[in-house]
Order: C-alpha cells, then sequence, then structure tokens
C-alpha cells in the first residue's frame, strides 16, 4: 500500500514540473515512455479498430436511407431516421420495457446480493460450498439458462408452470416481462453478491464491535456503519449491473424472441437490422443506445459521485 | 469469527439459510440436467425426476454436425481470443502499473467506455464492415472483436494483480544490465502468471457467454458458436419438439463453465473483484 501511494506522489508531483522543463527527459525517461506507448500500442488499435471506427461508421450509416432489400437506393437522409425512431411508438415501448426491467432487476438484485454477501461473509460453516454454488448462475451461458426458464415456464412441460397450475406466463406481457426479469436476476445476483462481499471485508470489525459495545442494533450497525462504508463498493457495483442490464437481450431473444411488447431496446434494433434489414434505421436506434448508455454512466458518475473504476489506477 | 459461541439454534439457521442459497443456485441447473434426460415422451412430463430416462439427447446431438461444429468453434475461438486478449493486456497492464508516460489515462478511459459499451451498437455497422471485408462468418469475424471486449476485462484484472508484484526484483534485474523489456519477460511476467491464469479464465468465460455478436456475424457452422447453435438443434424428427437436445446441449456447454468453477474457484472470485470494488 505505501509503496503505491509513493509511485501515485512521484507520478503526480513530476508531471507539472516534467512539462515545464525543456529538453528535460533523461535518456531512460525517454526508453520508458516509448517502451509504455510500444506496450499499450496493440491493445489500442483493436480496441478502435473495433469500437471507434464501426460507432463513426455507425453514426455515418444512420444518416442514410440504407435497406439492403433496396441496395439501389442509398441516399443521404440527415436525420430522418432518427425522426422515424422517435416518432415511433415501437422504441419508445421498447424503451419503456427496457427502463423497466433494468430498474425492477437491479434493485432486487442490489437486495439479494447483499443478502448473499451477508450469508457469505457472516455464516459459520459451509463458506466454500456457497460460494461454489453462487459462481454456477454467474457462469452458466445466459443462452443456457435461459432455455432453462423457457422450458420451466411452458405450460405441460414445466415444473413451474405446473406449479401454478399450469399458467402461461410468457405469452402475456407484463408476466412474460417478471419471467424475464427473474431470469436476469438469477444470473447476476451472484455477480453482485461477490462484488458486495469484497467491499464488505474492507469494514473494519473493530466499528462493528464498537458500536455493539454502545448498544447499537444489528439493523443500526448496517445501515449506519457498513452501507456508508461500502458506499463506493455499491455505486460501482450498481454502475455496472445497470449498465449490463440496460444492453439484456439474451435471455429476452430466447424467452419471448420480443414478442408480445417484451422486445428491449437492444431486441428492436437487432429486429431492425436483421428481420427488415434496414441498416439506416438499424443504426439510429444503435446509436440512441448508445447515448442512453452515456447518460446513464454519467448520471452515475456526476449525480452520485461513484468512482469510474480504474481512476483509482491513477490515483495511487 | 462467530464460531466461538455459536449455539445449536444459530448453527440450524445457518444451516437452512445456506440450504435455501445452494438450492435456489443449483434447481435451475438440475432441471436442465433432468429435461436433457428425459425421452420425448417424457418430455411433457413437468415432474422433475424423468419418467424414463435416456442418453439419446446427448447421443442425438453428438452426432449432429449442427452442434459438434460449432462446439469446436467455440472451443477455437475462444482460446484464440483469449490468448490474445491476455498477451496485449499483459503489456497494457505492465504499462499502466510499472511506467510512466503521457496517455495513460486516455487509455484507462478507453477501456472503461469499451466495457460499459452496447454491444448492440456495434451490431449493425459490424455486419456491414465485415461483409465488405470478407470477415463475416468466418472464426478472425469473432475473434476480433471478442479481443477487444476482452482486454478491458483484461487490463483492469491484470493492473490490479501487477500492483501487487515486488518490484525491487525488476530493479535488482536492471541493475544486473537487463533492459526494461528483458526484465519484463524473465523477472515479471513468471511473477505475474498467476494473474494472468485468473484473467484468462475470466476472458475465456465471457467469450464462451457471447450470443449477440455470435447470432449477428455468423450465418452458417462455418463460424457459429455453441450458444448461437442451439436455436439451430432440430427434434429426433421433424415432428418431435428439440427440447430434449437443446437441453442436452446446454448441459454440455455448461459443463466447462462448473470443471472451471471447480477448479479456480479462488482466482475467479480474485479476479472479479481486484478490477472493480478496491478503489
Amino acid at each position: 500500500m505505501s509503496t503505491r501511494t509513493e509511485v501515485a506522489a512521484e507520478t503526480a508531483a513530476e508531471k507539472p514540473v516534467g512539462r515545464r522543463r525543456k529538453p528535460p527527459l533523461s535518456e531512460g525517461a525517454k526508453q520508458e515512455r516509448r517502451l509504455g506507448w510500444w506496450l499499450c500500442a496493440p491493445a489500442v488499435i483493436v480496441m478502435l479498430a473495433v469500437t471507434a471506427y464501426p460507432v463513426v461508421y455507425a453514426i455515418w450509416l444512420s444518416l442514410q436511407r440504407y435497406n439492403l432489400e433496396l441496395p439501389n437506393e442509398v441516399k443521404f437522409i440527415g436525420f430522418a431516421n432518427y425522426g422515424a425512431v422517435l416518432t415511433s411508438p415501437y422504441w419508445w415501448q421498447a424503451l419503456w420495457v427496457t427502463v423497466l426491467i433494468t430498474v425492477v432487476s437491479v434493485s432486487i438484485t442490489l437486495v439479494l446480493g447483499m443478502l448473499l454477501a451477508l450469508v457469505m461473509y457472516r455464516t459459520i460453516f459451509g463458506r466454500g460450498t456457497i460460494r461454489t454454488a453462487a459462481l454456477i448462475p454467474y457462469g452458466i451461458v445466459t443462452v443456457a439458462a435461459a432455455y432453462g426458464w423457457y422450458y420451466a415456464w411452458t405450460p405441460g412441460q414445466g415444473y413451474l408452470s405446473a406449479a401454478l397450475n399450469n399458467a402461461a406466463p410468457l405469452t402475456s406481457q407484463y408476466k412474460a416481462i417478471a419471467v424475464i426479469i427473474l431470469a436476469e436476476i438469477w444470473k447476476t445476483t451472484p455477480f453482485m453478491g461477490l462484488l458486495l462481499l469484497a467491499g464488505l471485508s474492507l469494514v473494519p470489525e473493530d466499528l462493528q464491535k464498537a458500536a455493539k459495545v454502545d448498544g447499537a442494533s444489528g439493523w443500526q450497525r448496517f445501515w449506519r456503519i457498513t452501507v456508508p462504508l461500502m458506499k463506493p463498493a455499491i455505486l460501482v457495483a450498481l454502475l455496472f449491473r445497470t449498465l449490463d442490464s440496460f444492453r439484456i437481450f439474451d435471455n429476452i431473444f430466447i424467452l419471448t424472441q420480443g414478442n408480445n411488447g417484451t422486445g428491449s431496446v437492444s431486441i428492436l434494433a437487432w429486429d431492425n437490422l436483421f428481420n427488415a434489414l434496414n441498416l439506416g434505421i438499424g443504426a439510429a436506434i444503435s446509436i440512441l443506445i448508445f447515448i442512453c448508455v452515456v447518460i446513464i454512466a454519467a448520471v452515475y458518475i456526476k449525480g452520485f459521485g461513484t468512482a469510474a473504476p480504474g481512476t483509482d489506477i491513477e490515483r495511487r | 469469527m462467530a464460531a466461538i459461541t455459536s449455539t445449536p439454534r444459530q448453527k440450524v439457521g445457518w444451516g437452512v439459510t445456506n440450504f435455501v442459497v445452494v438450492a435456489l443456485a443449483l434447481i435451475p441447473v438440475l432441471w436442465m440436467v433432468s429435461l436433457s434426460f428425459k425421452t420425448p415422451t417424457a418430455v411433457t412430463d413437468p415432474s422433475f425426476i424423468p419418467a424414463s430416462w435416456t442418453w439419446g439427447n446427448y447421443t442425438q446431438i453428438l452426432k449432429t454436425a449442427t452442434f459438434v461444429r460449432p462446439l469446436l468453434n467455440s472451443i477455437g475461438i475462444g482460446l484464440i481470443a483469449t490468448f490474445i486478449s491476455v498477451v496485449f493486456a499483459s503489456m497494457a497492464a505492465y504499462a499502466i502499473a510499472r511506467l510512466r508516460f503521457p496517455g495513460k489515462a486516455v487509455l484507462i478511459g478507453m477501456a472503461l467506455l469499451i466495457a460499459m459499451f452496447p454491444i448492440i451498437a456495434l451490431v449493425t455497422p459490424l455486419f456491414s464492415i465485415e461483409r465488405a471485408l470478407g470477415l463475416f462468418n468466418t472464426w478472425p469475424g469473432l475473434i476480433i472483436p471478442y479481443v477487444a471486449f476482452g482486454l478491458p476485462l483484461g487490463i483492469y484484472t491484470l493492473s490490479a494483480f501487477f500492483r501487487e508484484i515486488p518490484w525491487e526484483l525488476e530493479k535488482a534485474a536492471k541493475v544486473d544490465g537487463a533492459t526494461p523489456f528483458q526484465a519484463f519477460v524473465r523477472v515479471i511476467a513468471p511473477l505475474a502468471a498467476p494473474g494472468m491464469v485468473t484473467t484468462s479464465i475470466l476472458v475465456f468465460l465471457a467469450c464462451w457467454n457471447e450470443f449477440l455478436l455470435a447470432i449477428s456475424l455468423t450465418s452458417t457452422i462455418a463460424a457459429r458458436t455453441a450458444p448461437a447453435s442451439l436455436a439451430y438443434l432440430s427434434g429426433s424428427s421433424q415432428f418431435t419438439v428439440p427440447t430434449g437436445p437443446i437441453a442436452a446441449a446446454a448441459v454440455v456447454i455448461t459443463i466447462p463453465i462448473i470443471i472451471f468453477v471447480l477448479f479456480f474457484q479462488r482466482r475467479i472470485v480474485a479476479g472479479l473483484t481486484s478490477g472493480a470494488v478496491k478503489g
């Protein structure tokens, strides 16, 4: 820990000084700088090639009338695709479904993840078994698990459907969304639990004991000590989960294909691309999703003061 | 810690709690295993224990190219993409953890942005670009984006691990006349191996799990991966529902995960939490 802070202090102190001096870099520093760039180059090139360039290309596509079925009618049409998407009830329907799934599943996952973390932290035996069991939903292929849920809720086939008098929840909008949310929660609670467990182990045991001596109840200790100290860990976990949930695709694709008004924005974009073969509209939806994600991240980082993961690497 | 004063009642309480947690995690998986052993007639029986058992679903899917080829694709694409991203990520993470150079903050920011990126926003342009370049429906067509999305995960996890390495050893190597590059390859890389194993597991799991790009950038079994192939499985005859085969295929692609989890759970947990929370 101390070495890290030293390194950070060094870098912090060095930077402004280094800039003011004119030809100050020693041969070693130059070599180090060049090595740094060379070592990062491959990663940077791949990341830029796969994301930056396609995003620019997507913006260009979104300004064209471009339907793969009508390849001769490609034409620059400005923001008409965005106009078409933003005035379409399908977009707002999909956005509502996505926001609903995100808000409900992330909130429930947070509560259950916290409970799981507390169980893993406090249990007096079987900690290893619980951790192994919890890692299975995290690791399992989402699509495989989604098929499991699909068959479980199919009337005449599934144990869950049979348990609820042959219910067929996947055929009606809000029940299907509930099933999708259930599948999301099952899959992501372990991840949340493990992240929160790491945050939990940073809460000093002495503080808890001191509060206990002072007569604080378990509930009070949880809200007044554990939660405030874990706030940074909770916010980072929430940011990751929210953005991940907002991109939901796999579970819906298998469970309902987006039928009956259960499609997310990602499903809508995919449909426009692969079923309607409309690259222009598909690209416009993709860009709108990207803007939504930027807004969510900005709200977390600026609004709630979430430390952007990785900025700590610089600070140290 | 609580073991000092645990009463029998507490033990029972924790026993019940632990049991509930384990059951919630495992029941959906066991359900899939049960489905995969059901005969086509038993599939319509919602009971948890198959009325009649069969290995038929497994023998069927392991004989058809519709599943076997995608399974091999998944393994090949996953391993190659993991290898490349871990090599590139460890180079970058070393630079981040150890060297002073301008542009470090930009690199970290970029990795963060990509980690949060909505993949669907790339599907349209990548589909278009890959068709133009002839990469559509090929291994490299999936490997390249998988490397790009493996990199942020790799860079975060590895730079967290690299900060824990005793760097005095590197200085010692430099005193003995090694160049920074030699110091990296000879001294630091072996010390970094555990972190690299962990990162490889996480990146491989991510590639193995990926679905959206896998269905969008492939059109035949030439490059389709196992998760994407599930939807293309058919029943034993045209008129049978493919429930059993799909369940069997789902179990087959889950087995490697269970093995990974059983062998490497400590590393997986360490890796998952090192990148995200320590700040």
